[in-house]
């Protein structure tokens, strides 16, 4: 259990890849860790990849609002793939989907973003 | 087939995982369907944070305690605190109402309490704790 986080830079987004279970035990220390991130090279779109993302509550949706909140004020857009069926319902249930982009994979999210940003 | 678990826990918000891997355990001889199993652990997760983040204002050093039982056609999953309690039980419910903003709380615990399960009750008395039973059928 728990929660580890990759990350990538690739041309005008950040990728976060996570892998475990994001609950409000370890969403804290991904925070810092997502937030340094976006700092330091000034980060304007986030593409999610949750394909290895076991469980998510309603924690994981506050941190994504959070981020969202963040680069906005930039132009920026977040892209969130490969979510299981109980996170999506989690996702639909939250109405996120208002502010966030859902692809079935990171090849398709990053044609999103290709395309918007 | 019948079966019930008694357990209580020190309110560390570490404890939300392992109360989601204590239901796994105690549900693991009824063979869900995974979908069933992982909105079981959803919901639970919610309750259990609510209790430790709302109920003890993140106080590590109180009592979280948990209630399972089954028999042939459902689920519960009893979640209690002695904390603060809800002052108003229906703004608490209402979708993305949180007390908690600042602190990137999404205020979705209830409604997703609500869609992962077939019976909600909140029993809450200012200042002596609440108390979340959820019920889930499984079986036609």
């Amino acid at each position: 259990m728990g929660l580890s986080v990759q990350m990538a830079i690739k041309k005008n987004r950040l990728v976060i890849r996570l892998d475990g279970e994001l609950d409000q035990s370890n969403v804290e220390e991904l925070k810092k860790k997502v937030c340094n991130i976006i700092k330091k090279y000034s980060i304007v779109n986030l593409v999610f990849n949750f394909e290895n993302l076991s469980f998510m509550d309603s924690t994981g949706i506050g941190f994504i609002i959070g981020r969202y909140g963040e680069i906005k004020r930039k132009g920026g857009s977040i892209v969130i793939c490969s979510m299981n069926n109980t996170i999506k319902k989690v996702f639909n249930i939250s109405g996120l989907k208002r502010i966030c982009n859902v692809a079935n994979d990171e090849v398709s999210a990053d044609k999103i973003l290709g395309v918007i940003a | 087939m019948k079966n019930e678990l008694n357990i209580s826990f020190p309110s560390k918000l570490i404890n939300v995982q392992t109360s989601r891997a204590i239901l796994i355990g105690f549900l693991a001889e009824l063979d869900l369907p995974m979908s069933v199993i992982n909105e079981l652990k959803t919901a639970l997760s919610e309750a259990v944070t609510n209790a430790i983040v709302h109920g003890y204002n993140n106080d590590e050093s109180c009592v979280v305690s948990l209630y399972f039982s089954y028999d042939d056609f459902s689920i519960k999953m009893i979640v209690e605190d002695k904390g603060v309690g809800i002052e108003n039980i229906d703004a608490a419910k209402e979708p993305l109402f949180s007390t908690k903003f600042d602190e990137e709380r999404a205020g979705l615990g209830f409604t997703i309490m609500e869609v992962f399960t077939d019976s909600l009750q909140i029993d809450s008395v200012l200042g002596s704790g609440t108390k979340v039973t959820m019920i889930k059928n499984y079986a036609s």
